[in-house]
């Protein structure tokens, strides 16, 4: 999986490539710890994302939160496969997506 | 029928998918059911992988067979750890709002939803846990 910030004073954009799973969520996870600090609007680009599993959708789910106390968080570009998954797990109610 | 035994490690997860999509490639599956399939054998394969012999590890064979002339896939997995149904966990409540979200327990969700059969059984004291996809 590629990452890739965008940062434009307390907006971050990051963008991810590949694939999202067991193995490379924890790469996001170590990413976002140093990221957040003073960000407001946080938005991830998944419009060149395969694949997401539950380990990915975990460090979805924990950005919103800190989001939550700190801002906005929004999705954007999510492929069909991936609203599928969104869809079966609720997450389209509890992040922000925009298609 | 392909079949593969290793170390249950996060580590080879990757052989374990490897050998799917070759048999999905085999098989002609579509994309749809190939991309459950993939997320099913990542979230079983590391549930085994975190918890079967945790604090050690151990063995899984995971299994791979055409079903319905090559429209379908069953793929079994077999681990000698704890005893464990993953089928017995309450699935989430998916209508919580995000604060009251639990981090956890989607894996399992995400597979009862998307094959069309999941068994588990306990014998010879082992795990053996069957997934059914109809592509």
């Amino acid at each position: 999986m590629t990452i890739t910030k965008q940062e434009n004073g307390s907006e971050l954009t990051i963008k991810l490539e590949g694939r999202l799973d067991t193995v490379t969520a924890p790469q996001l996870e170590e990413e976002l710890k140093n990221s957040l600090d003073g960000v407001s609007e946080l938005a991830f680009d998944l419009s060149s994302l395969d694949y997401i599993s539950s380990a990915g959708l975990r460090v979805l789910l924990s950005a919103q939160k800190t989001m939550n106390k700190q801002g906005s968080m929004v999705v954007r570009g999510a492929n069909d496969d991936l609203m599928e998954i969104f869809d079966v797990t609720g997450f389209v109610d509890i992040l922000n997506i925009e298609s | 029928m392909k079949e593969i035994t290793l170390e249950a490690t996060i580590d080879n997860l990757q052989q374990v998918l490897a050998v799917l999509e070759e048999m999905l490639d085999e098989l002609r599956c579509p994309t749809k059911p190939r991309m459950s399939l993939m997320i099913a054998v990542e979230e079983l394969f590391v549930n085994i992988a975190s918890y079967a012999y945790a604090p050690d590890t151990g063995e899984a064979t995971v299994r791979f067979l055409p079903i319905d002339d090559a429209k379908g896939i069953e793929i079994t997995f077999i681990d000698s750890g704890m005893q464990y149904n993953p089928l017995e966990k309450d699935d989430p409540d998916i209508t919580l709002p995000v604060e009251e979200r639990p981090i956890g327990g989607l894996g399992i969700y995400m597979v009862k939803k998307s094959m069309d059969d999941v068994r588990y059984e306990y014998k010879n004291d082992q795990n053996v846990l069957k997934i059914t996809k109809l592509f």
